[in-house]
């Protein structure tokens, strides 16, 4: 039996046409959402806000221990993984030298004590985040209330957010982080090989109504508020001191503040 | 047909092979798997909180997706309450709020970390042989969820 290129045609527009058909009657009827929820709400405690911002008063910090302190603090909680070698290391906040944290704002005569110590850095929360950009699967995104937050049930690893942020907030799990931390802090879920993790405000906490974990433990070094606020605390020093901010020339508009050598605040 | 016979001939033996394992397994029961949801961890609790989110029904068929939303709703939207179909209030919590009733035997299952044998690192409730919770039906199905390698058990568990 041989059949006619019009007959062929019908044929297959027929097959075609009954195939597409049926399986709209299979899924079409079949319910997609499973939602039995009433909804879903803010814990009762939840910190509401526009614009969760810091404040680094350096003039608070005497000695480096009391950095290591706030570093801990954060790291401890996080279960961040201490590899002990450089090129694994993560890092959620940590200290830089002056030329690393404000680069370009040297000059040969700058006080020798703002150019030799320490500074705590950690992600800038940008309002323009261009590691969000740079996300090819959103697992890095914007909050309403300004904090830059990760699902790393989303990351793939491709390290596109490491390189686009100019403040290198953000490291890779290269390694198991499951050997290599120290104490395991139920607090907080640990990351897997092949995903990337950074600072995200301790938004976990601020969900119970605590203020973050690096704050409570900075004696008063970091203030921590709602930039939309005008009567909170980081709204008053900024808008009544000069703060610098790290990179600002880059127009991601970073939300960590830093109060350097202005003498002391209330 | 050329060589007709050697070709049925082998053909007949390929489908009596293929199907070796149906005609071994017919008119087996299989026992399904056991999954308690009496447990003493449940008994313990008062009354009005023994009632999952949902019900049985329910979770049984729909977990996954319920995890799912939980977990867009915490992690991007900041809803870290679920209200259920009965208008009751959960905490969004895989670790406090799930593994409160359905946890392994924790006081028998101490943390064992660092230990290669154990490859996530930590007990794991999905994989653990506990007749109370996750292993029971995922080993059954051959599912493996990846939950345990980030999340953990209940905090008492980790201490």
């Amino acid at each position: 039996m041989s059949i006619n290129r019009r007959q062929f045609l019908r044929r297959a527009g027929v097959i075609t046409a009954l195939g597409l058909g049926s399986s709209f009657v299979i899924s079409g009827f079949r319910k997609k959402e499973v939602a039995e929820a009433a909804g879903f709400a803010k814990a009762p405690k939840d910190m509401p806000a526009k614009r969760w911002a810091m404040v680094v008063d350096m003039s608070k910090f005497k000695t480096e221990a009391d950095m290591n302190k706030v570093v801990e603090a954060c790291h401890k909680l996080h279960n961040v993984p201490d590899f002990g070698n450089p090129k694994d290391e993560i890092k959620w906040i940590w200290k830089d030298d002056y030329h690393h944290t404000f680069a370009g704002g040297f000059n040969e005569y700058l006080d020798e004590n703002v150019m030799h110590s320490p500074f705590l850095v950690t992600c800038n929360h940008c309002d323009n985040p261009p590691c969000v950009k740079a996300c090819p699967t959103q697992a890095t995104f914007k909050r309403p209330d300004g904090i830059v937050a990760m699902d790393f049930h989303r990351c793939i690893g491709c390290r596109f957010c490491m390189a686009a942020c100019p403040f290198s907030a953000r490291s890779f799990n290269f390694k198991d982080p499951r050997t290599h931390i120290d104490e395991i802090s139920p607090e907080y879920p640990t990351r897997t090989p092949g995903v990337v993790e950074k600072c995200n405000f301790c938004y976990e906490r601020l969900a119970d109504g605590l203020q973050p974990v690096c704050v409570e433990q900075s004696n008063g070094g970091l203030i921590f508020g709602d930039l939309d606020d005008p009567n909170s605390e980081v709204r008053k020093i900024i808008s009544t001191k000069l703060t610098i901010r790290r990179k600002p020339e880059l127009g991601t508009q970073p939300c960590v503040y830093y109060l350097v050598g202005g003498g002391e605040h209330d | 047909m050329y060589k007709g016979g050697k070709i049925i001939a082998s053909l007949i033996i390929f489908a009596a092979l293929f199907t070796i394992p149906f005609f071994y397994n017919m008119g087996k029961v299989n026992a399904g798997p056991d999954v308690a949801l009496d447990t003493p961890a449940i008994q313990r609790l008062p009354a009005s909180e023994q009632q999952c989110v949902e019900s049985p029904e329910f979770m049984k068929e729909n977990h996954m997706q319920l995890l799912n939303q939980w977990r867009e709703e915490a992690v991007r939207n900041g809803q870290t309450v679920y209200i259920n179909s009965q208008g009751k209030k959960f905490d969004i919590s895989l670790q406090d709020t799930c593994l409160k009733c359905h946890a392994t035997e924790s006081a028998s299952n101490p943390v064992v970390l660092n230990n290669p044998a154990n490859s996530t690192g930590v007990s794991n409730p999905a994989l653990n042989a506990s007749p109370e919770f996750c292993a029971s039906c995922h080993d059954y199905s051959a599912v493996k969820p990846l939950c345990w390698t980030c999340h953990f058990e209940p905090k008492e568990a980790v201490k």
